[in-house]
């Protein structure tokens, strides 16, 4: 008896059909994840909306602005020092920098950045180097510990303690300090702080021994970082990247050195680079530059005009009544000293009508400040160019391709502060 | 190759829609007259003069003059650490000109950031949306006629749907011929609240 069986042959375009849909399910749907603004890998408020394939990101679209405070706006309604204070919040990692960029750039529109009293600029330059230090601690200590090493962050914090005693002793606050004037400084150092700055260098090399030792050879930490998120040169270009994410993809450019602002050209320092632009590179380079801080910082308490003590009463200020405030003992007994002093106060630093940018070297990279000055005492419009900004600004490229894992030692590697981005 | 001679090769390619370079502090600016053409003018300077670049762009609201926005590019070479300025009017009515987006892509935050604060729009932006304001939020808080203080929005559920109370500052004091109470706003009454004392309090600078 014969027996009659359905034999099926479909056609190429259903079989193709077929294969397709066998693998859609195979490869399954693709999840949204939404990660922040409270993460603890995202520091701060920064919202990532990732696009998963399984673990590897396909999308990522990073979304800023959770702390939006307005700062341009109220820059516009406020004299040129007034704003100092907001400059501490920027980058709260790095005060003292924030107000030597802010405090340079208003000195540029005046034109007085090149006449700045050498002591002032040494102090200056040290206060930067200080809190490039301190932000690239922090920096890599939450970088590590969200890679695992928790250990890191416990060195690391015990050193920016003594940074912070440090500034607090210059300025009179740990955190906001505040302590540029348009035209110097709110102070003058106190007697013995070059000591406790070298004191500090002698310490901070042992430890930063320590934390090289704990990190760079360890075999987890180089195989999570290694080969991550790599930038090529022309993308970090392309992106406008700046500070040691510009210089970890092997571009060689600190305005340190190529627009030599402060007393930068008379001090010894190199700048490192990376070689193939991944996470690792980032990390060696934010090392290195620390040891290059601590070069200039030692440069600078053997250099520094009038020596710690200041015995040679070097100014610290512009000596032009119209930009720094007078002693209190003049504005009580001369008349002269007293008009500025009011006019000072009340009205601000008269600037010329222009418009000028000055872009620092920041920890984060380059900050920058565009004045559009109409004349008078508060500026027309102030735009701060904020390096964490424009660095994260290339995730959306950067992430997609990455596993999941590798999201915080992206965001350690970069390095950056929502203060800052968000304004 | 320095910013006055690259400035000067701009001025030569593009003749009358650009102003002579002018100095500032050591800062060459340049003024482009079409706005229209600012890709162009991006595109040369990047592939002729090595601006490989971008440093910021910024907007800035020229309130109560014609045209209202200026928008000023800030370029570099990184290898010749040259820096230039563009700067182009745009007039209030248009509020749009091209985006660089396609000469460097680090364009795409600042131009959305201009976008979200200024409300000035960028043609080709692939994707021009809020950037440091919420979705959905109404107004453009950058602008000169935006108050200090804030605008009610009534949008349900969201935070800062009220003006800010401005107790304690930021203020100003303004020089004028008026009495102290003038000149010294230690409370600026937010616009559109009652007003305890006269009115002459606007920033003129």
């Amino acid at each position: 008896m014969a027996q009659v069986q359905d034999i099926e042959i479909r056609d190429s375009a259903a079989r193709t059909a077929h294969a397709a849909e066998e693998l859609c399910d195979m490869q399954g749907e693709k999840m949204v994840l939404n990660m922040g603004p409270s993460h603890p890998a995202t520091h701060g408020v920064l919202r990532i909306v990732l696009e998963l394939d399984g673990e590897v990101i396909t999308k990522a679209d990073p979304d800023v602005g959770y702390l939006h405070r307005g700062d341009e706006k109220i820059a516009e309604n406020m004299t040129y020092t007034q704003f100092i204070p907001y400059t501490d919040r920027l980058d709260y990692l790095a005060p003292l920098a924030n107000n030597v960029a802010y405090a340079l750039a208003v000195e540029k529109l005046l034109g007085i950045h090149d006449k700045l009293p050498p002591r002032c600029q040494y102090i200056r330059v040290m206060c930067c180097e200080l809190a490039r230090i301190s932000a690239h601690l922090l920096g890599l200590g939450a970088f590590a510990m969200d890679a695992g090493a928790v250990t890191v962050f416990l060195l690391t914090f015990t050193e920016r303690e003594k940074i912070y005693n440090l500034a607090e002793a210059a300025s009179g606050a740990r955190l906001t300090t505040s302590y540029t004037r348009i035209g110097g400084l709110s102070r003058d150092i106190p007697p013995n702080w070059c000591d406790q700055v070298r004191q500090f260098l002698k310490e901070f090399a042992v430890a930063l021994a320590e934390v090289e030792t704990l990190l760079t050879r360890n075999r987890i930490w180089v195989d999570r970082l290694r080969d991550v998120a790599v930038v090529s040169k022309e993308m970090a270009i392309d992106y406008g990247l700046s500070g040691p994410n510009l210089r970890g993809s092997g571009i060689e450019y600190d305005l340190r050195k190529n627009q030599p602002y402060l007393c930068y050209q008379d001090l010894q320092f190199d700048i490192p680079v990376g070689t193939v632009g991944d996470c690792y590179d980032r990390y060696l380079v934010r090392m290195e530059e620390m040891r290059q801080s601590m070069r200039i910082l030692e440069q600078c308490v053997n250099k520094i005009p009038g020596g710690g003590e200041n015995k040679s009463k070097e100014p610290v200020n512009v000596a032009d009544g119209k930009i720094t405030l007078p002693s209190k003992q003049k504005v009580l007994s001369s008349m002269e000293e007293l008009i500025h002093q009011f006019m000072l106060v009340t009205e601000g630093v008269n600037c010329p009508p222009g418009e000028i940018y000055f872009g620092h070297e920041n920890p984060k990279g380059e900050l920058g400040f565009y004045i559009n000055s109409k004349g008078g005492g508060t500026p027309y419009r102030l735009k701060i160019r904020a390096p964490s900004f424009v660095n994260l600004s290339i995730l959306g490229e950067l992430l997609p391709g990455c596993m999941i894992s590798d999201v915080p030692v992206v965001l350690g590697s970069l390095d950056f502060v929502m203060g800052e981005s968000d304004r | 190759m320095n910013a006055l001679e690259s400035a000067n090769k701009i001025k030569a390619k593009f003749g009358d829609l650009v102003s002579e370079p002018t100095e500032f502090r050591g800062e060459i600016s340049l003024k482009l007259s079409d706005a229209e053409k600012i890709f162009d003018v991006c595109s040369f300077a990047k592939k002729q003069l090595g601006f490989d670049y971008l440093t910021d762009i910024c907007s800035v609201d020229n309130h109560g003059e014609t045209p209202r926005w200026t928008v000023v590019y800030h370029l570099r070479s990184t290898k010749n650490a040259a820096e230039l300025r563009v700067k182009t009017d745009v007039s209030e009515e248009k509020s749009e000109l091209p985006s660089v987006i396609g000469v460097w892509r680090t364009a795409n935050w600042h131009e959305r950031e201009i976008y979200d604060l200024m409300g000035i729009r960028f043609s080709g932006h692939p994707d021009l949306r809020r950037i440091l304001m919420w979705e959905g939020y109404p107004y453009h808080p950058l602008r000169k006629d935006f108050p200090l203080a804030g605008k009610p929005t009534d949008l349900p559920g969201v935070a800062f749907t009220k003006v800010t109370p401005m107790e304690g500052g930021p203020f100003v004091t303004l020089p004028s011929g008026g009495d102290s109470i003038e000149r010294e706003p230690r409370v600026r009454v937010p616009e559109g609240a009652e007003r305890a004392v006269s009115d002459k309090r606007r920033i003129s600078k």
